[in-house]
Parts: structure tokens; sequence; C-alpha cells
């Protein structure tokens, strides 16, 4: 399977109060298409920083972030939000769904800044909503859904924009155990479904229980990279 | 999707919201209604100042204006008079004698401008016959009845039926004197013009003078509508071949045509002051909402909203802010405005002082439409500035450190 990233050295190096901190340490790393992969490590281990670099939204002080044949960190800023928003979608911890919008909306909106037109929107919304079961949830505004129902918007959210890969940083973290267990299993499906490569930073055991590829960050740097067979 | 965000967010925090609404609404209420009340005291004092004191057009022997020179008059004024009546939209024209003189009653004197008038012509041009307010218009005294204001009336200590004597210099400046016996007494509510304005009829007064019968000093028009005030006066200039002076009321009183345009001016400027107010309070609120919502601001540029479309959702919260605050208010503004067109805003309490400087006590407002068009282009200016430091605040943030926020 081709390569959908590849990094090369990548470092990041915070500067605070004359102390340098390695958040990040010449990491070299490749994702495949389709991977379903889980970074873990312990608190301050750099995997949001990771995670952060490559989505393109904190800058390494070393190092490439090669998506798609395209060095994202060598992007005008601008040309870098149009690279996100058509290459990488994101999930996050607290869902940070559109308070303002309703379930569709939030789902349609990142359409509408491809610039879709308006059918295939709609019809894209209905189909991932129903995808991630909330399809009767659509013109809910994210306050009348449950922690479980926004994040699985989110899902359909990143999903929305056709990306390469979805980041996902601690997806479960303010998830009960069903929701959890309903969310992964969601993702699983998608990533077989539409073959969308996922890559998560989390402590949550049962996201690594369920990940094929398991890379352990401690310290900046990679400590283990193990692949493992799931159904 | 843009403007439907940012309508939204505006209600996302009603009370907030609500009070910066209600503050512009106040504000621009006032706005509009302070314009509706400058504009209509400014006309109402144009319009008296018209038919009372100048008449739409005057016309005078070049020099006379500046010399009041009582032999430097207009010789053959019946034809001139007939002719202007012929010109469309002329509705009335009336010829006066002008001469300053003295005006004693048995008590005392006083330095009056006396107008030597036809009364059925001047009741044409002027509505001098409509502010009687004792006695009448000419009527009731056979022999130099005199028309004189309250306000002298008053200084002179005399009644409708008293005799005063006017005091002037003739033709050849011999001093001349007539006695005329008051039949009316007129109140124009501008204290100033009913004190040293005197009317008698031109026959009396011209053989007092020896006056030439067929002349005149100054011939007044009425036109139907000041719009054609312009087409008229090329007429009346074409018929007097350009060797009489002719002046529209503009012209005659130059400080009434800007009396408008300074209240306009004012009324922009009391506008400009309370929406830059008003600006500091947008600036609060929009700043406050931006960092309110930074992670959001910081995830919406994550997944792929560029800087111009942050700044426009931004502005556009801010503008429609303003906007709807501006709406009540020129709404609000604009019924009140048309209530006083009918209903008069009534300044009697001060009325000695309004009047003391040619106002009326009760105040039409007058609406301009167009006024309510460059309120509405100002306060969508306010929305914008207002935005411009709270957007710049936004597009400062950086996602990553906006998202790590809990």
């Amino acid at each position: 399977m081709n390569n959908v990233i590849e990094i090369k050295g990548l470092t990041k190096i915070y500067n605070s109060s004359e102390i340098k901190v390695k958040a990040v340490d010449g990491i070299d790393i490749n994702f495949k298409e389709g991977e379903f992969t889980a970074v873990v490590g312990p608190s301050g281990s750099g995997k949001t920083t990771f995670l952060n670099m490559l989505g393109g939204l904190d800058r390494p002080t070393e190092g490439e972030v090669i998506i798609g044949g395209v060095d994202v960190w060598k992007l005008s800023s601008r040309k870098l939000i149009d690279f996100r928003m058509n290459n990488i979608g994101f999930v996050f911890q607290s869902y940070n769904l559109i308070p303002v919008l309703t379930a569709g909306e939030n789902v349609e909106f990142i359409m509408q800044l491809q610039g879709r037109p308006k059918k295939e929107r709609e019809v894209r919304t209905k189909e991932l909503l129903e995808a991630v079961g909330i399809g009767d949830r659509i013109k809910s505004r994210p306050s009348k859904l449950s922690g479980g129902q926004q994040q699985r918007v989110a899902v359909a959210r990143a999903l929305a924009s056709k990306p390469e890969f979805i980041l996902a940083d601690e997806p479960t973290a303010n998830l009960d155990s069903a929701a959890t267990v309903g969310l992964l299993e969601l993702m699983s499906q998608m990533n077989k479904k539409f073959n969308t490569t996922f890559i998560f930073a989390t402590h949550d055991q049962r996201v690594m229980d369920k990940a094929r590829r398991i890379v352990t960050i401690e310290d900046g740097k990679i400590l283990k990279d193990e692949y493992f067979e799931r159904e | 999707m843009l403007l439907s965000i940012s309508w939204r967010n505006i209600w996302r925090n009603k009370v907030r919201s609500l009070v910066i609404i209600f503050s512009v609404a106040l504000g621009i209420f006032a706005g509009v209604l302070a314009g509706a009340f400058f504009k209509g005291l400014a006309n109402q004092r144009i319009q008296k100042v018209i038919n009372t004191e100048l008449s739409f057009m005057q016309i005078h022997n070049p020099g006379f204006e500046q010399s009041s020179d009582f032999a430097n008059f207009i010789g053959n004024a019946q034809n001139i008079e007939d002719s202007l009546l012929k010109i469309p939209n002329i509705t009335g024209v009336t010829r006066r004698m002008i001469v300053q003189g003295m005006a004693a009653s048995a008590e005392t004197a006083a330095g009056v401008l006396i107008s030597g008038v036809f009364p059925k012509d001047e009741k044409t041009v002027t509505t001098i016959s409509k502010k009687i307010i004792d006695g009448e218009y000419f009527d009731g005294i056979k022999r130099n009845p005199v028309v004189i204001g309250k306000k002298l009336a008053e200084k002179l200590n005399v009644k409708v039926r008293s005799k005063i004597v006017i005091t002037i210099q003739d033709i050849e400046n011999n001093i001349t004197s007539g006695a005329f016996r008051v039949a009316g007494i007129f109140s124009t509510d501008n204290n100033m013009f009913d004190e040293s304005n005197i009317y008698v009829r031109f026959n009396d007064i011209q053989k007092l003078t020896n006056f030439p019968v067929n002349a005149t000093h100054e011939i007044a028009i009425n036109i139907n509508d000041d719009e054609n005030l312009s087409g008229i006066l090329a007429s009346v200039k074409e018929l007097t071949g350009n060797k009489l002076d002719v002046k529209t009321w503009k012209e005659l009183s130059p400080e009434m045509s800007y009396l408008t345009e300074s209240m306009d001016m004012f009324m922009y400027i009391f506008i400009i002051i309370i929406l830059l107010a008003l600006l500091f309070g947008i600036i609060n609120t929009m700043l406050m909402v931006v960092m309110e919502r930074t992670k959001e601001i910081g995830m919406l540029m994550a997944i792929g909203m560029n800087k111009l479309r942050v700044f426009s959702m931004i502005v556009l919260e801010s503008v429609l802010l303003s906007l709807t605050g501006g709406v009540v208010g020129i709404i609000i503004g604009a019924i009140s405005s048309k209530i006083g067109e009918t209903h008069p805003i009534d300044l009697s309490m001060w009325a000695q002082g309004y009047q003391q400087l040619g106002y009326d006590a009760f105040v039409y407002t007058q609406l301009d439409p167009s006024m309510l068009i460059k309120i509405t282009i100002l306060v969508i200016i306010t929305g914008v500035i207002a935005a411009i430091y709270p957007a710049y605040k936004a597009l400062k943030n950086d996602p990553a450190d906006a998202l790590r926020i809990e």
C-alpha cells in the first residue's frame, strides 16, 4: 500500500524561559493508506504535538511532513489552510462542533468551505449522518446531543471533506464506556468502508485494543512501533 | 452559511447582545428624531421668512439693496408686474415702497422699516394678513391705516385705533410726517421682525413722500413651488433684460439657505458622536465574543476556514449586531418623526427665547428618507470599524494553541 504520510526527522523544540524543551525529537515514520493507528504514550510524551505537526497545525522546528507528495510545511499559510481542509479530517477530544449549527449544518459546513454544490452537500451530509448512526438527529443542535452523539457528528464532519486521513486527538476521553465502544466500532467501520486512514493520540486501552498499529512515544521519541492483526 | 452563523452567534448571549442592540437603537432613535426636529425647525423658519419677510423672489433697482436710497426706484413697475404675472408658476406679484423712518406714539418713538404696500396684492405674496391678532388687515380705518407688529405695539404702548405719527424723508430729502391709525396688529413669532416692520398703504405713503405713482422700490414674487425657483428666476431675468437685480430668497438671505445645510451638519455630527460612543461598546462586546470563542475560532481555522472567512464572520456579526439596533432605532425614530409631522413638539415653555430668534414654539418634525439611508450606512460603517480590532485579535490566534484551551 502507498504511504499517505511520510515523516522525516520531525522535531519540535519549545523555548520557555530560556529552557529548551524537546517535545518531539527527530521522529521518522510513515503511515500507509487505510491504517488504523494509535499513537500512545504517557502525558507529556509529545503525542499531541506530534499529531498537531502532522495535521499542519503546529510548525515543526525541524523535519518534513510529506502528505500525498506535498511537503506541508513548505506551503504558505493560506495554502496550508486549504490543504488541511481538503486532506485532513480532525476529531477533537471535546468534539468542538459549532454550537449554533445543527448536526447536519456542522457536517455540511466544511463542504461549503470547499465550495461543493448544495445538492451534493445535502446528499453527503445525510449519508454520513446515517452512516454514523444519527441520521434522525440531523436537525439537532449539539447542545441537544449526548457526548457520544456529538463525537459521531465530529467523525461525520471529519469524513465530509473526503480527507486523506483523519487525526483524532483523545477522541474518547470525554465519553463513557458505552459511547466509547460505539464510537470505536463506528470509526473501525468507517476505516474499513471508506479505507480512510485513522491516526489516534490516546491513553485509552480500548482504543489500543482496536488499533492495528500502535506507535508508542516517550520523551518525544518512538519507543515502539507494533502491528497487530484485528478482526 | 457565514451569514447564518454570524446571525445565530449574536443570540448566543442574548442579554449582552440585547444591551448593545438597545443602546444602538436608543442612540439612533435620538439621532433620527433630532434630525427630523432640526430639519422641521429649519424649514419652518425658512417658510416663515419666505412667507412673511422675503417672498420667493425680489426685484430691485441695482444698488437699492445696499444703499436703501429712496430715490433709487424702478420706474415702470406696473408694466413689469403685469408681465411677471404671465410667467407660469408665479402665483402672486406685489410692489412695495420701502422707507426707513420713525414711528411715534404719544409716549415714545421707535425706528421702523415702513413698507408701502397694495394690501390686495400683498395678500398674494406674504401671509402678514393672516398673522393679525388684533384688529383688521387695513380694514376698519378709512384714512391712513397702519398695520404694526405686536412687539412694536407694546413698545409704543398703542392698541388698535391708536394714532401714531410716522416721520420719513420725502423724495426731495425733506422731513415729512403723517398721522396714521393702527388698523391691525400682527404677530409673526419673530420678535425682531414684529418690532421693526410696519405696513401702510402704498398710496398713503406715496402722497406723503411725492413718490412717483408708477414706481416701486421692490417687487416681490410668490411662486407655487420652491422646486420651480431656478426656472422662474431665469424667466424673470430674461423679462427684466438683466437690467434689474433679481434675487431669490437664497440670495436675499443667504443665512437661510445655509440653515438647512447647517442643521443637516449638526444632525450628522450628533449621530457620529452617538455612534462613536456606541463604537466602544460594540468593540468591547466583540472583544469578549472573540475571547470567549478562541477555541472555537481555532477549530474553525484548523478544519479549513481561512483568515478572510474568519474576519468576515466577525465583521458580519458586528455589523448585524449594530444594524439590528440601528434598524430598530430608525423604525422607532421614523414613526416618532412621522407622528411629529402632524403633532408638533410643544416648546411653548421656551417660546419667548425661540421667538426672539425667529423660530416657532411648535415644531413640526420633517423626516428626510435620504437621512435614514445615510444613517443606515453610518451604522454599517460603525459595525465594520468596531469589528476590525477584535477580528485582528481573532486572526492572531494560533489554531494549535487555541485547541489546547480546556
